[in-house]
């Protein structure tokens, strides 16, 4: 069948209802977001913490690390606002300053699991075959033991420490972007726009980068988010262990660890860091939430 | 079934196999050597060459793998070094504890989960709802070992209640239990609202409220079955989790468990035992997985296994 061009007026609609359309699905999501009254709660929590992390040294009242000995465990005042630590430090600027780590730890582990997790979820969906299936099953190995078991074992044996908790919870974290690669991968590998660019004959790794990756970035950025909750609780979870930041270095786990012995006469040494770390963890859940309603158009609004 | 299940257990084998090898080089490329440890400060290198021939690190990796290897076919897992203990019995002992816990955690959270995930999905958009969410949420961002100290404060310093830990008695899980079950009944209760809320849109759900079934009714019988199937799931992978936030709940508490026993074995470097726990526990978490899969086709019929 001979296809009739359309009359200039009605091609100039077709552009504009297809120029609407791509119009409204970023702001769609924008409004979705708009809505979404708890994700901007969220994202006004991990923005204030975000700014006393860059910030600390301006925000912070007082040393992290300076003690005033007379001062040891004393309770909040006028000018300690949440009191004293078991060295006569300011709890208040550690807690800030010690946003800071877990921040970093949170970023750069997050930033390690994909880096390893998307190559290797890609290379295995896009590829297949043997080399797939070895990559996969590279993967179950880490899926076979729980997360934060893997993490602590990592740096158990590497040696505590802030950078090697940071790679071993970006590992801990990888298993699960490699699954989700891979599954978009082979999801989008069917679509037509990956069949004209392979009719086209553009190399592999082109394909993957220029036309996979964009369209798998709305459920690679939810599950970062998602995971950045993660991997602040992990690093926590190893600060308080011993095997994250060392001493001096303020970090919400270890501050938690310390705080323990003295949860009979004060409390708040224990207390105040365990709050800042669900503060933290909650804003990036509810964040997180807030960006897969809006940026999977297969959610309905629930 | 039957050949699922098989086929499930044959893909699970080399995949303990290859954490087996994983754990034994990484401890061994690592620093560190039991040997030197356990001989002390003071030691004569003659000494620690004894140490290192008596539990054949002297030998090639392996070799060494090898032994390893053998008598894990057996069942044997070996003779711990610090404690000279066959470490499967100092295994199981403290197994009991951590599995203790973890039933009792994964109790508290499917008992506060559902309660929320139900309550939520029935009142949609109304205070109970939001209420229950929020609590959720509140769940899954929670520090293990903070609710846990709070417990602790509230419950054990403050009213005296409960012991603040111990696995002497009962009263020692208590506190840990639910401590190690918020976080988990976080997760349940959103799993449990959305499932609930899928089935809730069902065509026979309407037929069935249009036919006069009462709503309680409705509800459990129609609604909350159907809705159990993608929650098992979830169940499932929060029981096989709780082994690693149990670590936690272990040393908050001082509960002589598993995943502590894991911690100190680790920096003494006790080889045997750091290998024992691994492979147990990803033996354990595995199997959790794959009864799973199993369950999820036991409650759904409609899912046929080829």
């Amino acid at each position: 069948m001979r296809e009739v061009a359309a009359p200039p007026g009605e091609r100039r609609l077709r552009a504009d209802l297809l120029n609407a359309r791509r119009r409204s699905s970023a702001s769609l999501a924008w409004r979705r977001f708009g809505r979404h009254r708890a994700a901007q709660v969220g994202l006004g929590v991990v923005i204030v913490f975000g700014l006393l992390a860059l910030f600390a040294s301006l925000v912070a009242p007082h040393s992290p690390t300076e003690a005033d000995l007379s001062l040891r465990l004393a309770p909040a005042s006028r000018g300690h606002w949440l009191g004293m630590d078991q060295q006569g430090r300011d709890l208040l600027s550690r807690i800030i300053h010690g946003g800071r780590t877990s921040m970093l730890i949170g970023l750069i582990a997050v930033g390690v699991a994909a880096g390893i997790g998307i190559p290797l979820g890609a290379v295995s969906g896009a590829r297949g075959g043997w080399l797939g299936q070895v990559l996969m099953g590279l993967v179950d190995v880490f899926l076979s033991f729980p997360a934060i078991l893997v993490a602590i074992l990592i740096v158990a044996l590497a040696g505590p420490g802030l950078r090697n908790a940071m790679i071993a919870i970006g590992i801990s974290q990888m298993p699960a972007y490699a699954r989700l690669m891979r599954a978009e991968v082979i999801r989008l590998r069917g679509e037509t726009f990956v069949e004209a660019a392979e009719a086209l004959g553009l190399p592999g790794w082109r394909i993957l980068v220029r036309h996979i990756l964009p369209n798998a970035a709305g459920p690679l950025i939810i599950q970062s988010t998602l995971n950045l909750a993660g991997a602040i609780l992990s690093a926590a979870y190893l600060g308080f262990l011993g095997l994250g930041a060392q001493p001096p270095t303020p970090e919400w786990g270890a501050m938690l660890s310390d705080g323990r012995t003295y949860l009979r006469t004060a409390p708040h040494v224990a207390i105040y860091p365990g709050l800042a770390v669900m503060l933290v963890v909650l804003g990036f859940n509810l964040f997180g939430d807030g960006l897969r309603d809006a940026l999977d158009p297969r959610a309905t609004r629930r | 079934m039957r050949r699922y299940l098989t086929r499930r257990v044959a893909v699970a084998v080399p995949t303990l196999l290859a954490v087996t090898v994983l754990i034994f080089v990484a401890m061994r490329v690592v620093p560190g050597d039991p040997a030197v440890l356990l001989a002390g400060d003071f030691a004569t290198p003659e000494t620690v060459q004894a140490l290192r021939a008596k539990w054949g690190l002297d030998r090639s990796l392996p070799v060494q793998y090898g032994v390893f290897f053998r008598n894990l076919l057996r069942g044997d897992l070996g003779t711990s070094i610090v404690s000279d203990l066959p470490v499967r019995d100092e295994i199981l002992q403290r197994f009991r504890v951590t599995i203790i816990l973890a039933v009792c955690a994964i109790a508290v959270a499917l008992v506060i989960g559902f309660s929320a995930g139900i309550a939520g999905a029935t009142r949609p958009y109304t205070a109970w709802d939001y209420g229950s969410m929020a609590t959720a949420l509140v769940g899954v961002s929670t520090p293990i070992f903070w609710s846990g100290m709070l417990l602790i404060l509230v419950f054990a310093v403050r009213l005296g209640w409960l012991p603040s830990g111990g696995a002497d008695a009962w009263q020692g899980y208590v506190l840990p239990a639910v401590s190690l079950g918020f976080f988990a009944a976080g997760v349940i209760a959103r799993q449990t609202r959305s499932a609930m809320l899928d089935v809730l849109r069902q065509d026979y759900v309407r037929t069935a409220r249009a036919k006069g079934v009462r709503e309680s009714r409705v509800n459990a019988h129609h609604a909350l079955r159907n809705a159990l199937i993608p929650v098992a799931t979830i169940v499932g992978l929060e029981f096989g989790r709780m082994l690693g936030g149990a670590v936690l709940t272990e040393t908050v508490f001082s509960l002589p468990g598993l995943g502590s026993f894991l911690i100190v074995s680790i920096a003494k470097r006790d080889y045997p035992v750091v290998q024992g726990i691994v492979l147990w526990i990803a033996l354990a978490f595995v199997m959790i997985n794959v009864l799973v899969d199993v369950l999820y086709a036991v409650l759904d019929p409609r899912i046929r296994y080829a």
